[in-house]
């Protein structure tokens, strides 16, 4: 099928036409151009979403404590609720099968010093499985292990950024940094796709914290993810399910809004969820409208270039051209100017979102950009699209009478 | 070499239609060169029509080279014309943005011939009509003539059985009317079949045989005695 001399047919006819050419391939490298540009927004607010996101597990649940706005069962309101390591145990053991990992946090604020450097940052004590929960990275060394939190190891992980800022361009591994005058020693670094927040913190056992600041077995809160086998209704479920637990052993009212507070991102995934598929759904009607608008210009155009070479398709037929070859130079010229076209408008896209992508930060809008797959998937679009594009127009063509294109001299 | 027998042809003109064509009987041989005159409306260009299997008879035999040309494909028409008929027009009728050789070449294409075949054959009848070294020029840097000449050369190219002439000189001056036509003789000379259709008596003068055409139907045909088209060196 493949003919050299058809192919220096086409691009003779498109050279030596180029304003007509560039004409009708300009409304097809629009339409992409504009489907590239829509995708890629869509695409960076789909980032941004998941971004916000990232810095936990999908599945995270957190547990918080305050005072109680309301009075219950003989007990007065403004109480403090303080969870303890009993609580953690609690929620562990009883609602096991529905928890996949769980971690007590207790919160400290401390004035780091290595050598020259100072700076004040704040520890976050943990259990071991906060590494899943928070979905840590460990870049270096090792995070906080079971081993860790039975001795009461004074030992740290540090976020990148405190890395960074103590210890220049040292390995911190091994090294002994002091906080707040209590020597920890460095076993590994992490970074968090949570962003520079949470790489400037510096993580520690547990149980070294609860014996060092106030030796007692209070927690601050305590994070989970739940199973991820659980659908959005099942992990709603659940986490009501819990925090009716957890208010009845603490002797909260129900309607306590404060006392205890249980933060699902089931709930806000789900909305979100639902909220991106809408948007994708609304691009891509949007994406085909317009791409199908190109369809129809180019498809107009062709039957302009028709009608314009009217006289010459006649020539060509009294020295002896089959309708084929006359359908195939019209056609093949329609998915050679659609898809040069459609790839230039591409292109254009590709380059406007990759320039104008790093100032959109501000309109929730993040790495705007598309997919190989995409780029592929249209591409075959616009050979397809050419096709139909030419067909019409190149039928017409093979139908005219060489009698009739002559005639008008 | 070519017969027609009572072809008729009419077109409709809104409810009725017009007889252009009222049973022609036509016998031309081989190494002919024949002049169809006759006024605008006789029919003359609808005969060179239907000869040219650009369109069709209503009724009648048309035998080409022993081949009857009837209900023709698309396809099948454009095999025939392209092996038997080469076309010279009144206005020429040049691809305008295909350099001379290539519009020369552009019937081979469709005989499909290998692209280095077709340059040389092309470039043989480019030189045929004294035009090999115009060969790169676009038909707007032409002259009439050379126009001419070079649609003459992409009549000759596919080396067809019968030329057929709509007005070849119709768009020229006579010193270049003369000069077309003086080559057309020394093709016909060769042993080419030639059918012009003119309504120019001296033009006419310069074929063999006259066929006049009146109202649909051949009012005379004659052998004359040919005027040699002289050209002034």
């Amino acid at each position: 099928m493949f003919d050299i001399d058809l192919w220096r047919e086409i691009f003779q006819s498109i050279n030596k036409n180029r304003t007509r050419s560039l004409l009708s391939g300009f409304t097809v490298a629009f339409a992409i151009l504009l489907f590239t540009i829509l995708f890629g927004l869509a695409n960076g607010l789909n980032n941004t979403f998941s971004k916000a996101f990232v810095d936990d597990a999908a599945n995270a649940l957190y547990i918080r404590s305050g005072r109680t706005t309301k009075a219950n069962k003989g007990l007065q309101a403004g109480r403090r609720i303080q969870f303890k390591n009993q609580d953690y145990d609690y929620i562990k053991s009883d609602f096991d099968p529905s928890i996949e990992f769980i971690t007590s946090r207790v919160y400290r604020n401390v004035l780091a010093n290595y050598k020259n450097e100072k700076n004040s940052y704040s520890v976050r004590a943990v259990h071991p499985d906060n590494k899943y929960v928070e979905k840590t990275k460990v870049t270096h060394g090792r995070y906080i292990n079971q081993r860790d939190m039975k001795m009461a190891n004074k030992v740290i992980i540090i976020g990148d950024l405190v890395r960074e800022d103590l210890f220049l361009s040292e390995d911190p591994i091994g090294k002994y940094l002091n906080l707040s005058g209590i020597m920890y020693k460095v076993v590994g670094t992490y970074i968090d796709d949570g962003g520079d927040d949470e790489e400037r913190l510096i993580h520690m056992p547990l149980s070294t914290a609860q014996q060092l600041y106030g030796n007692n077995d209070y927690v601050d809160q305590i994070n989970l993810t739940y199973n991820p086998q659980y659908n959005y209704d099942q992990a709603i479920d659940f986490s009501v399910a819990l925090e009716k637990k957890l208010k009845e052993r603490f002797t909260v009212a129900k309607n306590d809004q404060r006392a205890i507070r249980v933060f699902n991102m089931a709930m806000q995934n789900k909305g979100i969820n639902q909220m991106t598929s809408v948007l994708g759904i609304l691009i891509l009607i949007i994406g085909m409208g317009t791409l199908i608008a190109g369809v129809v210009g180019i498809s107009n155009i062709m039957i302009f270039i028709v009608k314009e070479r009217t006289k010459e398709i006649g020539i060509r037929k009294a020295l002896g051209a089959s309708p084929k070859a006359i359908i195939a130079i019209i056609l093949v010229e329609s998915v050679v100017v659609t898809t040069i076209a459609g790839y230039v408008g591409l292109l254009v896209g590709v380059g406007v979102l990759e320039w104008a992508g790093p100032s959109l930060k501000s309109y929730f809008i993040t790495d705007p950009s598309v997919s190989r797959s995409l780029v592929i998937a249209a591409t075959i679009t616009l050979i397809a699209a050419g096709t139909i594009a030419g067909y019409i127009p190149a039928k017409k063509a093979s139908k005219i009478k060489p009698i009739v294109a002559l005639r008008d001299d | 070499m070519l017969k027609i027998q009572k072809l008729h042809k009419s077109y409709p003109i809104g409810d009725s239609s017009l007889h252009v064509l009222k049973g022609i009987d036509l016998f031309v041989d081989k190494g002919e060169m024949v002049a169809i005159m006759g006024s605008s409306g006789s029919g003359k260009s609808t005969l060179l029509n239907i000869i040219g299997m650009l369109d069709e008879a209503d009724e009648g035999d048309y035998i080409l080279d022993d081949v009857p040309i009837k209900n023709l494909t698309e396809k099948k028409a454009a095999v025939y014309r392209n092996k038997f008929l080469g076309f010279i027009f009144q206005s020429f009728n040049l691809i305008n943005y295909k350099n001379a050789l290539e519009n020369v070449a552009l019937p081979l294409y469709y005989q499909g011939l290998k692209r280095k075949k077709r340059q040389e054959k092309a470039k043989f009848h480019l030189q045929k009509v004294g035009l090999l070294d115009w060969a790169t020029h676009l038909p707007s840097e032409l002259s009439g003539g050379q126009k001419q000449r070079v649609a003459i050369a992409r009549a000759l190219a596919s080396e067809p059985k019968l030329l057929l002439a709509d007005e070849p000189t119709g768009a020229l001056d006579t010193t270049t009317s003369y000069d077309i036509m003086a080559f057309l003789q020394q093709l016909n000379d060769e042993g080419k079949t030639i059918l012009i259709v003119t309504h120019e008596r001296d033009i006419a003068a310069m074929c063999k045989r006259i066929v006049r055409l009146k109202d649909g139907v051949i009012t005379e045909d004659n052998l004359v005695k040919q005027v040699r088209a002289t050209v002034d060196v």
